[in-house]
């Protein structure tokens, strides 16, 4: 069992791009279900619009990427009305339903055949990253040698992922400590009670989801930069529910709460990860085949993160950096 | 009704954006609260002419319904003919269980929608209007099961219920010092409030940690940031103990002396009879009767629906036989009817 390898594996995934995109997803989240209480359960389908809005604007008509940021954006604020206009006069389960199902068709039907000429169908697009490579300042691997190393095209995705990931905690922080985010805060606590002081409930609840939508939608620019193509395997359901468990480690309604969640969630899920695949694998492995073989191994990690989030949930509830004293009202 | 009362010089706007609160215009002459311009011994005088008719004009209505219709299926819920709330009084909403008292207080507020109906405040229609539009006009409501909004602390409560905050725009949000001055004198108006409702020590607890009595007048308090001018109360008495019903009762009043209307559902009949200038009863969705507390309370037409009938008649030994006879002779005319 190789210790150090195990370690400076998991901090270089736990510190990569991907855990700074499940960072921003959670980042979104936690403005709808941590601040404003709304489950949005298809936060993957926001970040799969952005991304495709993105990469199609350019492998398409030809345009800039950077026009196909801004064409990502749009389309999440129209999605995010698109779900919101029906459902958030009515009860919050609604809004999951909907967003559930919505992220799904969304998903089938960029992979559908029918558009495959255009779309890329299951194998999805590549063939766009060429404009965003080229502003790399970075040409050599960036890392702390024998520690953790990065290749010049993932550190700059890193710095622009950790980068938003920055900016989207200020703006979280600046709306949080405002009345617009206090009205937020008490329409979790009670909608009725918010609407009988002259606030229009309606309104708040829609700038909500289209703020946390956005954030949803960076997640997306930055996996599909990271991975220089876009799929849609990148945007299945379970997407939206590791962005969730990231939330929940963290602590919803915390402004820091995603950052250490992505952060800790990475960092786990690689540990467990490497330490089955060593544990089973080579010529005489310290878990024998006939327990369990290296294909078994690798699904190990999620049964553990599994197991792991129910325990969090029935001893921490509020999440590792949760306010105990809050979670003592609900007991009422 | 008298139809040149409804335009009051001081009505609409003015009220809703007056801050600080003692500049709004002026009403009839007379020592005004703080709040309103309004002579409440006036207004109470001007109620001892009116009749005890229900769906009674009054002589300065803040409130009017007519037709407000509510059915749940089969069953009506509400079903008002006609109904004006005198202003700078205090009305008491009364009924049994089931009466249809707070389905009425959720169609008025805007929490509901009438099958049919047409009410306004101040003169303006409020059809349709969407509850939070009613606030914002001077007609704010507490609730029956208390609301407190539990994972902010008691200030933040106060401070939600301030209205027209520019920090609660989205853009304005991002930058303080658009609202800092804004937030400070909310604050110091929040301050006055719970100090004034003895709850400045748990100013920095969270809601969720008081008890039933202190979230009722935390409640109160903070509808009152809104600076409403009519003041509907769903059963503020419910839960409370006996010590800080007294309490409760002096805060109530107190509205009232701030020239501020205030309309009460109530099941208790001693708080009724000490506060109220005026009572509305409802049974089975209808206004049954109106009139000052005593009157309304000798109302039989008020007992009946309480107490049923023949509450008051206790049954001696000869009238329960009398009743009796009388009873097996009918089942004895019905058996010879059908032979």
């Amino acid at each position: 069992m190789d210790w150090n390898d195990l370690l400076t594996g998991s901090l270089q995934q736990a510190l990569g791009p991907t855990a700074a995109v499940y960072c921003l997803a959670a980042i979104g989240l936690n403005i709808h279900f941590g601040y404003t209480g709304l489950l949005n359960f298809g936060q993957a389908g926001f970040m799969m619009i952005a991304g495709y809005a993105m990469v199609t604007m350019s492998t398409i008509w030809g345009l800039s990427l950077w026009l196909g940021v801004l064409l990502g954006i749009v389309l999440t604020i129209v999605f995010a009305l698109l779900l919101g206009v029906p459902t958030l006069r009515l009860r919050a389960d609604y809004l999951a339903i909907v967003t559930i199902a919505a992220a799904e068709i969304i998903r089938q039907v960029i992979s559908a055949a029918k558009f495959s000429e255009d779309l890329g169908g299951q194998d999805g697009l590549t063939g766009f990253i060429g404009p965003f490579r080229e502003v790399n300042p970075f040409s050599e691997p960036v890392g702390i040698e024998g520690v953790v190393m990065w290749s010049a095209n993932d550190f700059w995705v890193m710095v622009i992922g950790w980068g938003l990931v920055a900016a989207a905690c200020l703006i979280t922080w600046l709306l949080m400590r405002s009345p617009w985010g206090r009205v937020l805060k008490s329409i979790r606590e009670d909608e009725d009670a918010v609407r009988s002081l002259g606030k229009n409930v309606y309104a708040y609840k829609m700038q909500s989801l289209i703020i946390g939508g956005m954030f949803g939608a960076l997640a997306g620019l930055v996996v599909t930069l990271r991975s220089a193509t876009v799929g849609p395997s990148f945007f299945a359901t379970d997407v939206t529910f590791f962005a969730y468990t990231v939330l929940l480690i963290g602590g919803a309604a915390r402004v820091l709460g995603p950052v250490a969640g992505a952060v800790i969630f990475y960092f786990l899920i690689t540990v467990l990860d490497l330490f089955f695949g060593q544990a089973t694998s080579g010529a005489n492995p310290i878990i024998p085949a006939s327990i369990m073989n290296d294909t078994q191994a690798s699904l190990m990690r999620l049964i553990f993160m599994g197991l792991g989030l129910m325990l969090l949930m029935i001893f921490r509830p509020q999440g590792l950096f949760g306010d105990r004293r809050e979670l003592a009202i609900d007991a009422r | 009704m008298p139809d040149e009362q409804q335009e009051r010089p001081d009505s609409s706007d003015e009220w809703a954006v007056a801050q600080p609160v003692s500049t709004t215009t002026a009403g009839p002459a007379g020592p005004a609260g703080p709040a309103f311009s309004v002579d409440v011994a006036a207004s109470k005088r001007a109620l001892a002419d009116v009749d005890h008719t229900p769906g009674v004009a009054k002589p300065d209505p803040i409130l009017k319904a007519d037709n407000v219709v509510r059915t749940f299926g089969g069953l009506t819920a509400v079903d008002v003919d006609h109904l004006e709330v005198q202003r700078g009084v205090i009305t008491a909403l009364i009924g049994p269980n089931g009466a249809g008292k707070t389905t009425l207080f959720n169609l008025l507020t805007g929490f509901d929608r009438p099958d049919s109906g047409d009410w306004s405040f101040n003169g303006r229609s409020l059809n349709r209007a969407p509850a939070y539009k009613v606030a914002r006009m001077g007609m704010v409501r507490t609730f029956q099961l208390t609301k407190v909004l539990s994972k902010l602390t008691v200030i933040e409560n106060m401070r939600v219920g301030a209205t027209g905050q520019r920090g609660e725009s989205l853009l304005a949000a991002l930058f303080a010092p658009l609202w800092r001055s804004q937030e400070t004198d909310n604050t110091e108006r929040a301050d006055g409030l719970l100090a004034r409702f003895l709850l400045d020590k748990k100013r920095e607890d969270f809601a969720g940690s008081l008890s039933g009595g202190q979230r009722k007048l935390l409640e109160m308090a903070r509808s009152l940031m809104t600076e409403p001018e009519l003041v509907m109360l769903d059963e503020p008495m419910a839960g409370v103990n006996p010590a800080l019903k007294q309490s409760l009762l002096g805060h109530v009043k107190s509205l009232r002396e701030e020239g501020r209307t205030v309309l009460f559902v109530e099941h208790d009949m001693d708080m009724v009879r000490d506060i109220s200038d005026w009572v509305v009863v409802m049974a089975q969705g209808r206004i049954v009767a109106e009139g000052p507390p005593d009157a309304v309370m000798a109302d039989p037409a008020v007992i009946d629906a309480y107490l049923g009938a023949h509450h008051d008649t206790e049954l001696t030994f000869e009238a329960e036989e009398q009743i009796l006879a009388e009873a097996e002779a009918e089942i004895e005319q019905e058996a010879h009817s059908n032979e």
